[in-house]
């Protein structure tokens, strides 16, 4: 269709028409909670958020009640524990980055002029995950079984079952549920930066928000894995007995500490960074001006991201580590600071470069730079060890880290809120309220967390119930907790001005006359995201491209109808946003609902040791999964192509690395391999801390020819699953049924052949932490073969159904990414267990 | 300018895969910085008194940085329009690339630099 046929108004009016019934939500009472777009699912995963962090913050309240006064009783020792390991574990867990991911779920896709990310199913699925699991550990505190060993679990307080309870299996199943949900967004995060942005707009028009979202979404990649490869080791301690971290079995309880920190630091940055997008949206706003230093701000984000991972061991000055280690890792904490501090330069100079307009968003923006700079110098004071030792476990590290989250998450989070609110109600939030918000939690923050660094130096020590009088440190505790209670009154009057904003008036579209691409959203609340998806030509197209709002709202760009009834959006390629195809997204159901609680049940059910309906739960989890790929995925478009306006034809169909379900399986992967490169990690730094490993009688075990036989297996499977690709797009589909059925043998075989050498070699998981990191490594391969079985058994019977052909094949190459990192595990896996104990 | 006439290093593919080419070697690095410590402590008790292996990463590391850093500068350098380059052209989003590199360079160079330090003031696994 031309431009011409967009003057029609009554063409104009049917297409309209046509696009509401297709986004309208579903109604009724029930049934409202299986929409699945992202306005819908963002809003939820916003509030739940909001919700915890009020819930944690209380914890932190009943705690420095407590604390004021010395030799207080208010709370005893125990209850205590559990406040700040729930007050730390909820605010991480629960708030920080659920609220980044909940956030991106509202913006991104406005952002990108997209009408959705590109599985919008999974952002459903995350948002159930993370409620189920987010109940589940909070609640805890209620039945007093919440986890009360600190945030970070150290074992072997934690591990042994006779000095800690079911808090620590609460803690480690229903957070490793969460870390389930995280993974998930990160998926589509990824997904929808690289594949759903709209025509033309190339990496270098891209808003800096999605520059951020894509790196931090790719460090949740290699962040929350090794933490789940901690979970599972720390799991099996505790259920099974398994001495991973119990030195009197040839375990050591630092390793613990190297996987969580591996996880730990890098979670600083993850809440910190997408916080500090908002600023790269806000700033250029309020200075009327591009933002200066585009590419520096890419450097911060990617020069960040990559430090972070650098940083791990600073946590663990204290454990007796060689110095020389903890040199290189002071050195890269200290080198941290230069990214960190280019992009607040940024900030700062865009701001002294434009025609400032101070509103309340800013007032935060501003305000929270200010504190975050405070926490920032001094992270440079405790990244150098020396310091550290004096200041480790003190209250000067509370205060450090708090400076950091309130200046570099929190507050700029409130910032995005008086920004955002209008985008997502269309009212915009009091300013007075507002700013009497800001300053109660601006005076509140320092006047809590100020004197924490004098009584930390003082010798205020961290997570302990009360403090003797004749410490000296009542006047400083009682400060803080002044202080917590302000900052307490903020929140408050934070949580009035939204409780008041459904009987304000509407404010106008685009409020504060930005220029990206998300302030197109509708005042009157449309659900179809963007009326025609826009051609790109400025990094601010509000400001920058003639009549452009018009344009989009009259649907003069791309896809302005949706005539088949169906929801869809724009693929485009990674560099240049060159449009691919046209994708059909996922429209409200109930599945992923019901997949999150059949998941959920595993995860719950074990907390209580109940296998058997665990079991039964992962079975049910299966079969959701596969009812829904089945049913929802790759399927097979009734046209080839369809016109998107302006004379271009895009296909409905692709597969390969063009298509989104390739990019989310290889995205799911790289977290798979990361997972399974913590365990592999175990292996080799046991080695390193035995004299002989494996130990001289266990030496033979579990021998080379099992493992070996097991390899070999799996490369079969994963060449004959090549072969059989490769095979089919020929248009040889007998063939490669043929293959695919040769492929399911040889993984199905493979897991027996794994388990083989351990059992067969008499390998007793329990009585050292060689065996039991042998079996894990196993059972961890032998687990991706089976997965592997039925995977190739599902693209056979896709073939079968007719549900895959030659022409439509996103089947069988999704499922040979899989099998090419299954080859990568099998490797690895069987190489380590079956050949270095030849060469240890 | 015209393909033909384009040297080597400005013929050379600018994706976001060798965006991240300089903070990758810094972390190999810094891997291979960590593991040859702790490893050698673990294992022997002590570390080479001129570690010969180590001095060679680090000068392999700095040099890969640099190559990197400098074709990307090349890049940067290509014949278009003025900064800043906020056009949706071919040549604005490649020298946007090459600049965003180059700016990593510099601080992977850096962080190197601030990982190969420590190896000159410890001298033992103490």
């Amino acid at each position: 269709m031309s431009l011409h046929d967009q003057d029609d108004p009554a063409l104009r009016a049917a297409q309209e028409q046509r696009l509401r019934e297709v986004w309208a939500p579903p109604k009724g009472l029930f049934l409202r909670w299986t929409d699945t777009n992202n306005n819908q699912v963002g809003n939820w995963y916003v509030l739940t958020a909001f919700a915890f962090m009020l819930f944690a913050g209380v914890l932190a309240l009943i705690m420095r009640t407590q604390l004021a006064v010395p030799d207080n009783d208010l709370v005893g020792p125990g209850t205590f524990n559990q406040l700040f390991t729930l007050h730390g574990s909820v605010m991480m867990f629960l708030f920080a980055v659920p609220m980044f991911e909940a956030v991106s779920i509202i913006l991104l896709p406005q952002l990108l002029g997209a009408r959705d990310l590109p599985f919008p199913r999974l952002s459903a699925f995350g948002y159930w995950s993370f409620l189920l699991g987010g109940v589940f550990v909070s609640g805890s505190i209620f039945f007093d079984a919440a986890p009360d060993g600190g945030w970070f679990m150290y074992p072997p307080l934690t591990t042994r079952t006779d000095l800690s309870g079911l808090g620590a299996d609460i803690w480690m199943l229903g957070l490793s549920f969460i870390e389930v949900s995280s993974v998930a967004a990160a998926v589509e995060l990824i997904v929808g930066v690289l594949k759903c942005r709209p025509p033309g707009m190339r990496l270098n028009l891209m808003p800096l928000y999605a520059w951020y979202i894509l790196v931090v979404a790719v460090m949740i990649l290699f962040a929350f894995p090794p933490l789940i490869a901690g979970d599972v080791l720390f799991e099996m301690e505790r259920l099974l007995d398994w001495p991973f971290f119990d030195a009197s079995r040839g375990g050591d309880p630092l390793l613990w500490q190297h996987l969580f920190w591996i996880f730990g630091h890098p979670e600083v940055y993850i809440v910190f960074l997408p916080s500090i997008a908002l600023f790269a949206m806000l700033v250029p706003t309020f200075a009327r001006r591009h933002l200066l230093g585009y590419p520096w701000i890419v450097l911060a984000a990617v020069g960040t991201a990559f430090l972070s991972f650098g940083l791990w061991v600073h946590h663990m000055f204290a454990t007796g580590l060689p110095k020389i280690s903890l040199g290189f890792f002071s050195a890269a904490s200290e080198a941290v600071a230069i990214p960190t501090a280019v992009q607040i330069f940024v900030f700062i100079v865009t701001l002294w470069a434009g025609r400032v307009v101070w509103s309340t968003p800013l007032l935060y923006a501003t305000g929270s730079l200010a504190i975050f700079v405070i926490g920032g110098l001094t992270g440079v004071m405790v990244a150098l060890a020396p310091f550290d030792w004096q200041a480790h476990d003190t209250y000067f590290v509370i205060a450090h880290l708090h400076y950091v989250l309130i200046g570099g998450t929190l507050m700029p989070l409130f910032a995005g809120l008086y920004y955002y609110w209008p985008l997502v109600t269309g009212k915009k939030l009091s300013d007075r309220l507002g700013r009497t918000a800001f300053w109660l939690v601006f005076v509140g923050a320092n006047l809590c967390f100020f004197p924490m660094h004098l009584s930390g130096l003082e010798g205020m020590p961290r997570r302990v119930f009360t403090y003797p009088a004749d410490l000296g440190l009542g006047g400083l505790n009682l400060a803080s907790t002044i202080g917590s209670f302000v900052i307490a009154a903020g929140v408050a009057v934070i949580v009035l001005d939204l409780a008041r904003s459904p009987w304000r008036p509407r404010s106008p579209r685009n409020p504060w006359q930005a220029g990206t691409l998300e302030w197109l959203a509708h005042p009157e609340d449309e659900n179809w995201g963007i009326r025609s998806i826009p051609l790109i030509e400025s990094r601010y197209p509000i400001w920058d491209q003639e009549d452009f709002v018009r344009k989009v709202d009259e649907g003069r760009y791309f896809l302005p109808d949706a005539e088949e009834g169906r929801r869809e959006t724009i693929i485009t390629s990674v560099l240049d946003a060159r449009p691919v195809s046209v994708i059909r997204l996922g429209a409200p159901s109930w599945k992923p609902m019901l997949t999150a609680l059949a998941l959920g049940g595993v995860f719950i059910l074990t907390t209580y040791h109940l296998y058997w309906p665990a079991l039964l739960s992962g079975t049910a989890t299966l079969a959701m999964v596969l009812w829904w790929l089945w049913t929802g995925t790759a399927e097979i478009p009734e046209k080839p192509c369809k016109p998107i306006g302006h004379g271009m034809e895009l296909p409905l169909y692709i597969s390969g690395s063009a298509s989104p379900g390739w990019w989310a399986m290889f995205i799911t992967m790289m977290a798979d391999a990361t997972a399974f490169s913590g365990l592999v990690f175990g292996y080799f730094f046991f080695w390193t801390r035995h004299e002989a490993f494996p130990p001289p009688e266990m030496a033979s075990a579990p021998g080379m020819v099992w493992p070996l036989s097991a390899l070999a297996l799996g490369l079969a499977g994963w060449l004959t699953t090549i072969a059989a690709r490769e095979v089919h797009a020929r248009g040889g589909v007998g063939m490669a049924r043929a293959l695919l059925l040769f492929g399911l043998a040889t993984s199905i075989v493979g897991v027996p052949a794994g388990l083989a050498g351990p059992w067969f070699s008499g390998m007793d998981p329990t009585a050292h932490s060689y065996p039991a990191i042998v079996w894990t490594l196993t059972i961890w391969t032998c687990l991706h073969a089976a997965v592997a079985a039925i995977m190739l058994a599902y693209v056979l019977a896709r073939s079968l159904a007719g549900r895959m052909t030659p022409s439509h094949d996103a089947d069988i190459r999704n499922v040979a990414v899989y099998m090419h990192f299954f080859a990568l595990t099998a490797v690895v896996a069987y190489a380590t267990i079956g050949l270095f104990p030849e060469v240890a | 300018m015209s393909d033909e006439k384009r040297k080597w290093h400005e013929r050379l593919q600018v994706t976001l895969w060798t965006l991240i080419v300089p903070p990758t070697v810094w972390s190999v690095h810094f891997l291979f910085a960590y593991l040859w410590a702790a490893v050698s402590c673990a294992k022997t008790g002590f570390f080479a008194e001129f570690p010969t292996l180590f001095t060679a990463g680090t000068v392999l590391a700095l040099a890969a940085i640099a190559l990197s850093g400098w074709i990307a500068h090349r890049q940067t350098r290509l014949r278009g329009d003025p900064p800043p380059h906020e056009q949706g052209t071919d040549i604005d989003r490649l020298r946007f690339l090459a600049k965003s590199t180059l700016l990593l360079a510099g601080l992977s160079f850096v962080g190197v630099l601030f990982t190969a330090l420590p190896v000159v003031f410890i001298g033992d696994c103490r």
